[in-house]
């Protein structure tokens, strides 16, 4: 088993802290997992992403050309990842800033206004958080305990008033996903 | 007179009534070969006088450079480490930052430190790093063949100046000692010259307070010796050193520009002070590390 | 992340305590994420390094940042240089009065210390140096890259002088890989180069939180001041030139130790491979899932991966691909690796190249499809 996922966005969007919870997550599950960030200027202001690797085996390349899952939160990156996901990929879209409409067939689409969710969940800068849910709600990629495991970890010391908020965020987006399933 | 050492052999016995006018000093171990009115076998002398009279050639660690003083270490009897040109002040910093506990000085010539080490120099002193850098200047470069240097004087002819340096394309002679002192990390920075025997008494003053104030901790000390290059001045030794003590000298005013803690210090674009009433007191970690 | 107290010994360092031990800390899971360039500083510090002199440049500065922090709680040293040049000076002092040394940069900085490392090459002064490789030439680009090969293995300074080099392609071989580095480079008392990228950098994979120490050792060339003995010099002039040849000489003798007794290389998939990728860094991890899709695909694929890049394995791959139809380099470069595989193999088999530049990385597809070229435009005739 390996599956790759992108996470893309704005700069401040939080895009590589959502690779770093769902990358935590499979560590927790005892999986082998890869995370790698863009970096340098465009991380200030213009497009961020990540791509998070997990595996049960020794992971190949860091350089993803067939994505299991793309979570694409802003009008560029629809643009720029949708073309690289792997047919019969899920691609999650932020609908709260994408207009646009995914042009291919063969993926499974799952639409997110994610900052009216995260809104609902109590806190609308957690959109990446929001989206993050959807994707694993969808996918199970991990489990979702594990994932409120995760944002403790990361989030615990310096930041330990935050985990309940994004937890709260994560619950949201993957209700909104689990819900497609069911649908 | 046959009686009076000509090495550092102490043990020598004086005929009755002799006295000793000089000693060798025992850490300048082999002959120069130096050309003859050179400057570096004073320098030389003086440092190794001084080092012994403070007892410390058993704890010194020796950066040299680049020039005509590249084989220093042949001269010294001293630990030493070779550095690439310029780059003294950066290789002394790893040495000291390692053992803080040894005495560490860098030798240069105007070429190594002026020209090609200028960053190395101005960083170190900015850090205050703990070493002391002796400056030998003799406005040329010596080893390669007599070319100009940034510290060559205006009109001066050397073989890359040959109508004599014109400072609307060259600049003017670089003031590394006024420049140096304008930084909090300089704790000593003096000015000195060769030019006659009562200024290398002056001289050897002001290397031992600057290896005084290595030794105290305070900071970067520099002592910039003006010197002599009758080779490539075109002059005889007794020319160069005439030249030395009126042209040279005009131009580099000597003294004393910085001994922190004897409250000499010019002012500052920003004083210790000032810095301090912002982020308080610094600590350096050779004060707090534990012993290696 | 928890940090425990002692490095400079013999027992394992620990950055956080493994479970079951006890102790004071309660269990820390058996694994922790680390970024790749956080993880060399860790597994630099865990080996003994005495001293840590860089320059902030992408995509190597969370090293530096790394160390700023870390070296002084371990009450070793840290300076930020002026500039590569002072840095690698700066390791050369320290290295010359015995300390053990780590300096980092990225591709242009590590042009800056070329001088630096000839000096210390000559003198005979270890330092590891780890280069977070970026795009290339001159200011180029931030991205991953592999363009500095032939700087690391054949270039940098001037002279009669080579030095080892080491190329990880995950970030748990690059925790081994700088102790290692250490090592090799005070038994042999010579600079070694780490030759990471940009995408190793900026990584995190899970590590185990042991990392290994070094024992120290105790070199009877170091500078301390001439108490009670002969002064020492550490020096690289030797104006004569019979005195320089002769130190040459002895510097090539230990080149041929080092050919001779350091050579790494792992290999995947090679018993049957009819087309053998060659590469290493995170080339080597493309080519990984490329011989893995070639496979599905019915392509009998292999990987050749250096880990020493100098000394090359080139026997070792000469050997592995005795029975191959094609040898294809693959690499973030623009034909560099290509140039010693093709020495290796001495034209016993066809040899491609299938490259990407700039920061650009070539994809498990391009690197299947470079391979399926290979097998269209040779017969198998050497096989």
């Amino acid at each position: 088993m390996e599956r790759s996922t992108i996470i893309a966005g704005f700069g401040g969007q939080g895009i590589l802290f959502a690779g770093k919870v769902l990358a935590e997550a499979a560590l927790l599950e005892g999986l082998e997992v890869l995370w790698i960030p863009s970096y340098g200027p465009e991380m200030r202001g213009g497009t961020a992403s990540c791509t998070v690797i997990i595996a049960d085996g020794l992971i190949g390349s860091p350089v993803v050309d067939r994505a299991d899952h793309a979570v694409v939160l802003n009008p560029p990156s629809l643009h720029k990842y949708e073309p690289l996901v792997a047919p019969g990929g899920l691609l999650v879209v932020n609908t709260t800033l994408i207009e646009a409409e995914p042009t291919r067939g063969d993926l499974e689409v799952l639409e997110v206004p994610c900052t009216a969710v995260a809104r609902r969940a109590g806190d609308d800068k957690l959109v990446s958080i929001v989206a993050l849910g959807a994707m694993i709600g969808r996918r199970q990629l991990v489990q979702r305990d594990t994932v409120h495991q995760a944002l403790a970890v990361i989030l615990g010391g310096r930041h330990a008033d935050m985990v309940a908020a994004d937890v709260a965020a994560f619950d949201a987006g993957y209700e909104t996903g689990l819900e497609m399933v069911i649908a | 007179m046959t009686s009076q050492p000509q090495t550092g052999d102490q043990d020598v016995q004086l005929a009755e009534g002799g006295r000793t006018v000089y000693r060798r000093p025992l850490l300048l171990s082999n002959p120069t070969s130096y050309c003859p009115g050179c400057g570096h076998g004073i320098v030389h002398r003086l440092v190794a006088e001084v080092l012994e009279e403070l007892d410390l050639g058993h704890r010194t660690i020796l950066v040299g450079s680049v020039g005509c003083s590249v084989f220093a270490y042949d001269y010294l009897a001293l630990d030493a480490v070779e550095s690439p040109h310029g780059r003294a002040a950066a290789v002394a910093t790893g040495v000291k930052r390692y053992r803080p506990d040894k005495v560490v000085f860098t030798y240069q010539g105007d070429g190594d430190l002026a020209a090609i080490g200028t960053a190395e120099i101005i960083h170190a002193a900015a850090r205050g790093e703990r070493f002391t850098t002796i400056f030998v200047n003799n406005g040329i470069y010596g080893m390669t063949g007599g070319q100009m240097a940034p510290t060559t004087l205006v009109g001066q002819r050397t073989t890359s100046s040959p109508l004599g340096r014109n400072p609307a394309t060259t600049g003017y002679p670089l003031p590394v000692t006024e420049m140096l002192s304008l930084l909090p990390g300089v704790a000593y920075a003096a000015r000195v010259s060769v030019a006659s025997p009562m200024l290398v008494g002056k001289t050897k003053a002001a290397l031992k307070r600057a290896f005084e104030v290595q030794l105290e901790g305070r900071g970067f000390s520099l002592v910039e010796v003006l010197s002599t290059c009758p080779v490539g001045w075109g002059m005889t030794p007794t020319e160069a050193m005439e030249h030395l003590a009126t042209d040279v000298a005009a131009v580099y005013p000597l003294g004393t520009w910085v001994d922190r803690a004897k409250g000499v210090a010019p002012a500052m674009p920003l004083t210790m002070e000032a810095a301090k009433a912002v982020a308080g007191p610094a600590v350096h970690p050779a004060d707090t590390a534990p012993e290696a | 992340m928890t940090v425990a107290q002692p490095t400079r010994t013999t027992q394992p360092t620990l950055i956080a305590s493994p479970p079951g031990t006890g102790g004071e800390a309660s269990p820390l899971p058996q694994r922790i994420l680390m970024k790749g360039n956080e993880a060399m500083a860790e597994a630099a510090i865990a080996a003994g390094c005495d001293a840590y002199f860089g320059y902030p440049i992408t995509p190597q500065a969370e090293l530096l940042e790394w160390m700023a922090r870390r070296m002084p709680e371990e009450g070793r040293v840290f300076v930020q240089a002026e500039s590569e040049l002072a840095a690698i000076n700066m390791a050369l002092g320290a290295a010359a009065a015995g300390a053990r040394v780590l300096v980092s940069s990225s591709s242009p900085g590590i042009s800056l210390m070329a001088e630096g490392m000839s000096y210390m090459a000559g003198s005979r002064l270890p330092v590891v140096l780890i280069n977070v490789m970026r795009g290339g030439p001159g200011l180029g680009s931030i991205g991953a890259a592999q363009g500095d090969y032939l700087q690391a293995t054949k270039g940098h300074g001037h002279g009669d002088y080579r030095v080892p080099v080491l190329g990880p392609s995950s970030i748990a071989e690059a925790i081994d890989l700088v102790r290692e580095a250490f090592a090799i480079a005070e038994r042999y008392r010579t600079p070694v180069i780490l030759l990471a990228d940009g995408i190793l950098g900026q990584a995190m994979e899970p590590v185990s939180p042991n990392f290994e120490a070094l024992a120290p050792s105790t070199p009877d060339w170091t500078l301390d001041g001439a108490d009670g003995r002969e002064p020492r010099v550490v020096k690289s002039l030797h104006l004569r030139p019979e005195d320089l040849e002769r130190h040459d000489i002895a510097l090539q003798a230990v080149y041929e130790e080092i050919e001779a007794n350091e050579i790494r290389w792992a290999g995947e998939e090679l018993a049957d491979a009819e087309i053998i990728l060659v590469a290493y860094g995170t080339a080597a991890r493309v080519s990984r899932t490329a011989v893995q899709r070639a496979r599905a695909q019915g392509l009998r694929a292999g990987l050749f991966r250096p880990i020493s890049l100098w000394p090359f394995p080139a026997a070792a791959l000469r050997e592995a691909s005795a029975g191959a139809r094609a040898v294809v380099a693959v690499e973030m470069s623009a034909g560099q690796l290509v140039e010693d595989v093709r020495l290796a193999i001495e034209g016993k088999v066809p040899v491609f190249h299938h490259g990407r530049m700039g920061g650009m990385v070539p994809t498990p597809d391009g690197v299947v499809g470079a391979m399926r070229q290979a097998w269209a435009v040779t017969d198998g005739g050497a096989a």
